[in-house]
């Protein structure tokens, strides 16, 4: 008996040879369990990013194993680390390179605050250059949690209107970080 | 230990150069002397090329702000000698509203960064640099940093506000 295990069908009409759903779900049922990341790691997090990769917490599990190292074709950027001041134009230019839908996780208190680093030459939080979905804390997380803020994106992943990123709110979002 | 006595060089420096150089003190064992902007590159010309001390290597070139001081801003410029296993440190003190002092790339080349990084953090101006411009901190940065005047803490931080802790 395998114990492979499939993916639930999202929620919709069944019937004798035809299932019913709406394309939102479907497409956020496949979107979300087969994202691809990409590791944007300056420190310790991209560390414990290693551990999550790895056979032991294996994010494979959730369909990420694909790492993208090329932003043009990456669903997910993950920032793992302290990102300098000087470095934010960069990490601005990677989320800009990424084709919609897009989702950021800011892994770790550097990302997410500027952490240990207050300071002048520390962005004190990725925030302040792009739009994040979900913060992960830690100093570092452990991969656990790097394993537990990913299946929070693949929730919105799941729920997200396809209509979602021609919404005037979003559109406003990115127009607030001088996005287009 | 090295082959030249701390005395030996307090002795070749001030013949060399009398009443320009005054001894700050040894801490560490590692001589420590002040000069004027005026005689600095004199002086490192003459250490390098001379045939004795031989002063042929520039460890770091840096600055100090010392904001209780008339002379606030302390350009500092660590030598060796690679030959003699000595080494040497020569101060230059300058008032924070003139912070003017020529380069030492004529002499090492490898001031030239060194240089570039003092002005970053300090806003020392080397005159004479070809191309004295910031080297580590972000192009657009206006302030220089490492002086005592500049907050320690980001402005832009928000989860240190004090209404976050009941204060």
């Amino acid at each position: 008996m395998s114990d492979i295990q499939l993916v639930e069908a999202p929620p919709g009409v069944e019937g004798a040879g035809f299932f019913a759903t709406t394309l939102d779900k479907a497409i956020g049922v496949a979107r979300s369990n087969s994202l691809w990341p990409l590791p944007f790691a300056t420190s310790c997090c991209g560390i414990e990013f290693m551990a999550t990769m790895a056979s032991t917490y294996d994010l494979a599990r959730f369909g990420a194993e694909r790492l993208s190292f090329s932003p043009r074709q990456a669903d997910l950027l993950m920032v793992m680390g302290t990102i300098a001041k000087k470095m934010g134009p960069v990490l601005r230019q990677v989320y800009l390179q990424m084709a919609e839908p897009r989702w950021v996780i800011a892994v770790g208190a550097c990302a997410t605050s500027g952490g240990i680093f207050d300071t002048y030459s520390v962005l004190q939080g990725i925030d302040e250059v792009i739009p994040v979905d979900v913060y992960v804390p830690g100093c570092p997380p452990r991969p656990e949690a790097i394993i537990d803020g990913f299946m929070n994106i693949q929730k919105l992943v799941k729920t997200e209107s396809l209509r979602r990123r021609s919404e005037p709110k979003y559109q406003e979002l990115l127009a607030s970080y001088g996005i287009q | 230990m090295g082959t030249i006595t701390n005395e030996d060089l307090i002795k070749r420096i001030s013949t060399q150069f009398p009443g320009q150089v005054t001894v700050l003190g040894e801490p560490y064992g590692l001589l420590t002397m002040e000069t004027t902007r005026e005689h600095i590159i004199e002086i490192l010309d003459w250490l390098k090329n001379d045939a004795v001390l031989q002063f042929i290597f520039l460890t770091d070139l840096t600055a100090i702000h010392y904001p209780d001081q008339e002379k606030a801003m302390a350009v500092v410029y660590h030598l060796h000698s690679l030959v003699n296993n000595v080494r040497l440190r020569l101060k230059v003190f300058l008032a924070i509203d003139d912070v003017h002092i020529p380069t030492a790339i004529p002499v090492w080349d490898a001031a030239n960064w060194m240089e570039r990084e003092a002005y970053d953090f300090f806003g020392v101006l080397f005159d004479g640099h070809p191309d004295l411009r910031r080297i580590l901190n972000v192009d657009d940065m206006e302030a220089f940093p490492l002086r005592k005047e500049h907050p320690l803490e980001d402005p832009n931080r928000v989860d240190k506000k004090d209404y976050f802790f009941g204060r």
